[in-house]
Order: structure tokens, then C-alpha cells, then sequence
């Protein structure tokens, strides 16, 4: 018997011209539903596009990509006017499209764009939202995800006609589920309430990995002494495909800026690996970074509690240890 | 400037959560705290005061025992206080929200509301966008820098891979705060005992006129997630720890 597919609209995020892989991942999320991709706004220009950033120029395009990890529609959503510098009316887009495809779900990243327009999204549509979510069963509205910084897992059902869900970076492998994928273009009717706009965009001035969304991170906590020697972690992190991190004390030691601080009070990341260098594994540390799936912590002194936390431990200087690590990768 | 701030009483991060029942957890034991964010957001809002002049009035929606993490976080510079009691563990977003609101709206509306970008308990991620909308007011969450000039707000906020996004709105606005945005101060004494002497005033969910029936997302189950124990340390010289952690790493855990 063919089981009754659910209309799930799955948010993209599209960085440099190509689907971020966390997107491919949200579409795997709901595989073997009815899915529609939606791109908005400024992404919505890349929808045809080879990937301008991409090595190749036989990069499969945006469309392509969003067909091939199972998306049967793909719909590019503009508003009437241009919806990049306004996160209020990217969300009005996106509830206007949410009415015109009767979705029944709707699927985003748990990155800081994608918590932002689907909380804007949520309260506008008075809907059950959850996120960072970690499992989700789409069928029943059933989700998993961390409460108490990673202490407990939840399980939660939402009620209601609609049901809204950011899916943690990371935390469900892409698959490839090839479809036909058919392109369609949507006008949202949104006016601008002229309250909140983007004036600026900062670029950083390093092509760095976001730290919430990488697959992999390596943190250097106060261990690593000075500002510049992030560098070392850099060169390994590059190797790696990696984000770099810091803990509270380098950062409060001004050897880091607070966006790279993780833990408590700065950002959870739950990547594949996690690389503690330097770090000693207090709680507030942990409780940023205890979801990653694999953790590895240098540490000189043998008794750090890091040691008794993580899944491999080398007892080592991180100045001895990180260059040869680096070396063989 | 009237500035109310959204503060949420939460267990302490560097305590073991026990879980009870099936949904629930120990909390009479427990040390509670301010949520660490809602701290940014009192500083926040009290440095605006001491300079422009006003009051900051806390808001809570939770157990009567949030009456302790209430005085704490008075000491920071805080006026007055609200408190709106309810017996949940978890009160679901939206009822938060709509109770938040009245209480807001009861004692007249503000120029501005401060909240965390999240609380650390249920890390919900929502309740200040779903107040924002409910009062009309705009809302910009995760800042770390924040200008005001008049009445035109400047909110810096940062989207990942190190890219910051400048956004302007205008009173009365809403500003979800995160770390970065200022040092909370630590209370001194003589502001701990001035902190005894102000009003909490306690509101009854119910008295609140919200259908609690209708949440929107329900709690089913709660587990305790099983911390790492024994840990593999590798042994050699540097260079064999490292050739088989690479090798660990690619072929036993596949994350390479
Ligand atoms: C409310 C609150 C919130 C907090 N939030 C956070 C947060 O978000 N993130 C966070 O990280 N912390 C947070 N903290 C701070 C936390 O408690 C710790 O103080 C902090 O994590 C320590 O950082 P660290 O491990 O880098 O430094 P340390 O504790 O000083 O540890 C340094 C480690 O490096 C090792 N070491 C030194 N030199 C070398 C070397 N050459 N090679 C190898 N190893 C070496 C040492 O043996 C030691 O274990 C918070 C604290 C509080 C109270
Ligand atoms: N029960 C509550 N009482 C007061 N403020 C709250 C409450 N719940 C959430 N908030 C505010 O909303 C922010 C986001 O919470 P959450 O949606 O739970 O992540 C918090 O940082 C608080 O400022």
C-alpha cells in the first residue's frame, strides 16, 4: 500500500551560488514525503545558476542539486519587492507560500538565519515550532531534541494543522534520493511594515567555516596562549575542513573574539568530530559541545577532566601535538 | 524609557538534571539561576536606564520558587518585578508568550523589552518572536552590539561564518541579547539589599484569562542522556598517536 505522502516544505539556505550541505541534510530529514524545495529572495537569482563559487564549472546547478537529494518542486519564492533586507518580510513571503502549497510541514537549519525566520515564521502563523531539532517523525509530529544543554533528550509532539521544525546542522547524513525536480515561481504578496531592515552586511574577513554548521571543529582553549597562535589551529582546521573555536578563558584572555567562543554562554556545536586542544573541560565548556559525535581532547596534564568526557585522549603539548596531526591528514 | 526584561528562571547549567516520571524532572533540590542571556539583557537594560533615566522592570512566567532568582537578578539595577506563577515544569512557548504579554500590557507598555536569545533549559529558541509579533513591535534577536541614537535602534547580529548583519528599527522595539553585548556586573552588597526591599508583584496564571489546554507542543518523554565514560588514550611517541588517530578517525569512526 502506498503510503500517503505529506506536504513538507523544506527552507534552503544557498552560500555562494551552491546548496549548503546542512540544507541537503533537512531534505533527507523528511525523505519519502511530498517535498517542496523554497528558496527565497536573493538565494532565488542562484535557483538556475551554476554554482559561481563551485570548482567546476560542470557543477550541477542549484535545481539539479535540490532533484538529485529529492525535492520533486522546487519553488522560487520572490515578494514585490526585494525581500533581502528584510527578515520580517521574508517571513511574511514564506507564510504566504505556506498558504498557497498547503504545507503540512515545514523543514529549516537550525543556523542562525534559519532559528531567525522560522521563530519570525512561527509567530506569525501561530504554529507549533521546535528547534534544533535532532530526529524528527514527520507522519507522527514527534521530535527529538536537547534540552538542558545536552543533559537530556526530549521527545515532543506538536498539535495542530502545521508544524514547523529547524533540524540541528550535522545531525542527519545527506542521501541522495533522485526526482524529477520541476521549477516553479511564486510572488508572495508582502508589503513591507518598514520596522526592521539590514543595512549592512559585514563580510569576514577570513573565509572562515560557520562554527554551528561545521562538520567538524577544533577549539584551543586558554592552553593556547596568544592571539596568534590560532594560527596553528587554522592550518589544522583548513586540513580538516574544519571550524576553529575557542573556550570562555581565551576568549576572556582576548585571544579570541566572543563569536568563536563555545560553550554556555557562546555557541552549541554539534559537529562530527570535536578537537579539544588546551581545554579543560569545564561544565559551561561542555555543555556547548557534549552532542558532537566523536571528541577528541589534547591535554597535557593526564588528570584534566576533559580526559573523562571525551571518546580519545592524547596526553600531550598542543604545540607538539597539532603540527604533526596536521602534518598527517 | 520604560524597559521591561523577559527573565527566565532556569536550573543551573553546572548541575545533574534527574529525571522523574516520564516528562519531568527534579527541581526542588535543585539550584536555579537566571538564564546566563536574560543577564545580558538585564545589563543591557539597566545601563540604558542609569544613562537615559527610567525603570527596568522584570518579567517571569514560572514557579512561585523564581521569586529567589527574581531578587538575585534585581540586585543588578533592577526597579520592580513580575512574576506570573504558573505550577508547569514546561509551559509550552506560545502560552509563555501570552502570558508575558499580559503582564506587559497590564502595567502599561514599554519602550522597550529585552530578552535572551534563548533560554538554556528547553532551548526554545522562540518565546521573545511570538511576544513581538503578538504586541507589533519589531524584534532583532542575537545582538551583540547595540546603538541607540534616539529613537533609531541600531542592532548588530551575526549569521555564521564570521558575516555580521547591521539592522535599524525604532522604539518600541524588542532586542534578543547574547554574549558579546556588554559584561553583566556582579552584584555588590549594598545593591543585594536594596534588592530585598523591591516589589515583586505575583500574578496567577490563571487569573490571566489564557486557555493553558491549548499548547502547542507537548512534552512527551525526557531521558537522561548517558555521559561518555572510558575514554581511549592513546599511547606512543607523538607521531604514532598521531598516525593512528588519523587512522581511528577514517576507517573505526568514519569522521574524516
Ligand atoms: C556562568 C558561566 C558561564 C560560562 N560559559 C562558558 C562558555 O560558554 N564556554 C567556556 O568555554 N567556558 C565557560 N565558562 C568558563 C568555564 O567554567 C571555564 O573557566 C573555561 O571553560 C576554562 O577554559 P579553558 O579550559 O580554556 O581554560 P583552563 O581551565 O585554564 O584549562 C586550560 C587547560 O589547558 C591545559 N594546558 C595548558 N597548557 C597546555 C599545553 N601547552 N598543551 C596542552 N595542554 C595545555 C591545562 O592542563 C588545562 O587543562 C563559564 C563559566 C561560568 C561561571
Ligand atoms: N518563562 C519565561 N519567563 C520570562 N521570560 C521568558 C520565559 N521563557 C522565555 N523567556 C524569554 O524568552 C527568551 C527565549 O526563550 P526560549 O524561547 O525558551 O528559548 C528567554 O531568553 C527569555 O528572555
Amino acid at each position: 500500500m502506498d503510503q500517503i505522502k505529506i506536504k513538507t516544505g523544506v527552507l534552503i539556505e544557498i552560500e555562494n551560488g551552491a546548496v549548503k550541505e546542512t540544507s541537503l541534510g533537512v531534505m533527507t530529514a523528511a525523505a519519502g514525503q511530498d517535498i517542496y524545495a523554497l528558496i527565497l529572495g536573493r538565494d532565488a537569482s542562484a535557483v538556475n545558476a551554476p554554482s559561481v563559487n563551485a570548482p567546476s564549472v560542470n557543477a550541477p546547478s542549484v535545481k539539479d542539486k535540490l532533484a538529485e537529494y529529492g525535492a520533486g518542486t522546487i519553488v522560487s519564492i520572490s515578494g514585490a519587492e526585494d525581500l533581502s533586507a528584510y527578515p520580517d518580510l521574508q517571513a511574511l513571503a514564506l507564510a504566504s507560500a505556506v498558504k498557497e502549497y498547503n504545507f503540512e510541514t515545514l523543514l529549516g537549519t537550525a543556523s542562525a538565519t534559519g532559528r531567525d525566520i522560522f521563530a519570525r515564521l512561527a509567530a506569525i502563523l501561530d504554529a507549533p515550532l521546535v528547534s534544533d531539532c535532532v530526529e524528527i517523525n514527520i507522519e507522527e509530529k514527534i521530535v527529538k531534541k536537547s534540552h538542558f544543554s545536552g543533559k537530556t533528550m526530549a521527545t515532543l509532539k506538536a498539535n495542530g494543522s502545521i508544524f514547523l521544525c529547524t533540524i540541528r546542522p550535522n545531525s542527519i547524513e545527506p542521501v541522495a534520493a533522485a526526482t524529477a525536480g520541476q521549477l516553479v515561481e511564486f510572488t508572495a504578496d508582502t508589503q513591507s511594515t518598514g520596522l526592521i531592515k539590514i543595512v549592512e552586511t559585514k563580510k569576514a574577513t577570513k573565509g572562515l567555516l560557520d562554527l554551528t554548521e561545521a562538520p567538524i571543529v577544533i577549539t584551543g582553549g586558554r592552553a593556547i596562549k596568544a592571539a596568534e597562535n590560532y594560527g596553528m589551529l587554522e592550518t589544522c582546521a583548513q586540513k580538516l575542513g574544519a571550524a576553529v573555536g575557542a573556550s570562555r578563558a581565551a576568549v576572556d584572555a582576548g585571544f579570541a573574539p566572543h563569536s568563536m567562543q563555545v560553550g554556555q554562554t557562546g555557541k552549541t556545536v554539534s559537529p562530527k568530530l570535536y578537537i579539544a586542544c588546551g581545554v579543560s573541560g569545564a561544565v559551561q565548556h561542555y555543555a556547548g559541545m557534549k552532542t558532537s559525535k566523536v571528541i577528541v581532547a589534547i591535554n597535557e596534564d593526564k588528570d584534566a577532566p576533559i580526559f573523562s568526557k571525551c571518546d580519545y585522549g592524547i596526553v600531550g603539548d598542543i604545540f607538539d601535538v597539532v603540527p604533526v596531526l596536521t602534518e598527517k591528514l | 524609557m520604560k524597559i521591561f526584561v523577559c527573565l527566565k528562571h532556569v536550573p543551573d547549567t553546572a548541575i545533574n538534571i534527574k529525571v522523574v516520571g516520564i516528562n519531568g524532572y527534579e527541581d526542588s533540590e535543585l539550584k536555579f539561576i537566571p538564564n546566563p542571556y536574560d543577564e545580558y539583557a538585564i545589563e543591557e537594560a539597566v545601563s540604558i536606564v542609569e544613562k537615559q533615566g527610567g525603570e527596568v522592570v522584570l518579567v517571569t512566567v514560572g514557579k512561585e520558587a523564581a521569586q529567589a532568582t527574581i531578587r538575585g537578578a534585581m540586585a543588578m539595577g533592577a526597579d520592580r518585578a513580575i512574576l506570573v506563577k504558573t505550577d508547569s515544569q514546561f509551559l509550552d512557548s506560545s502560552l509563555t508568550a501570552k502570558a508575558l504579554k499580559a503582564a506587559i500590557e497590564s502595567d502599561g507598555l514599554p519602550d522597550m523589552i529585552f530578552t535572551g536569545k534563548g533560554s538554556v533549559d528547553t532551548e526554545g529558541f522562540q518565546t521573545q518572536y511570538r511576544l513581538a509579533h503578538a504586541l507589533g513591535m519589531p524584534i532583532v534577536n542575537e545582538v551583540s552590539v547595540l546603538t541607540l541614537e534616539g529613537e533609531k535602534i541600531l542592532a548588530q547580529r551575526e549569521t555564521g561564518s564570521g558575516e555580521k548583519q547591521v539592522i535599524e528599527t525604532q522604539l518600541p522595539c524588542m532586542i534578543g541579547a547574547t554574549k558579546g553585548l556588554n559584561e553583566p556586573r556582579y552584584p555588590k552588597f549594598p545593591a543585594i539589599m536594596k534588592a530585598k526591599k523591591k516589589q515583586i508583584k505575583e500574578i496567577d496564571l490563571s487569573e490571566l484569562g489564557i486557555d493553558t489546554s491549548k499548547g502547542q507542543v507537548a512534552i512527551e518523554k525526557l531521558e537522561a542522556v548517558p555521559e561518555r565514560s572510558g575514554a581511549k588514550m592513546l599511547e606512543g611517541s607523538v607521531d604514532e598517536q598521531m598516525t593512528e588517530l588519523v587512522r581511528i578517525l577514517k576507517e573505526d569512526e568514519k569522521v574524516l
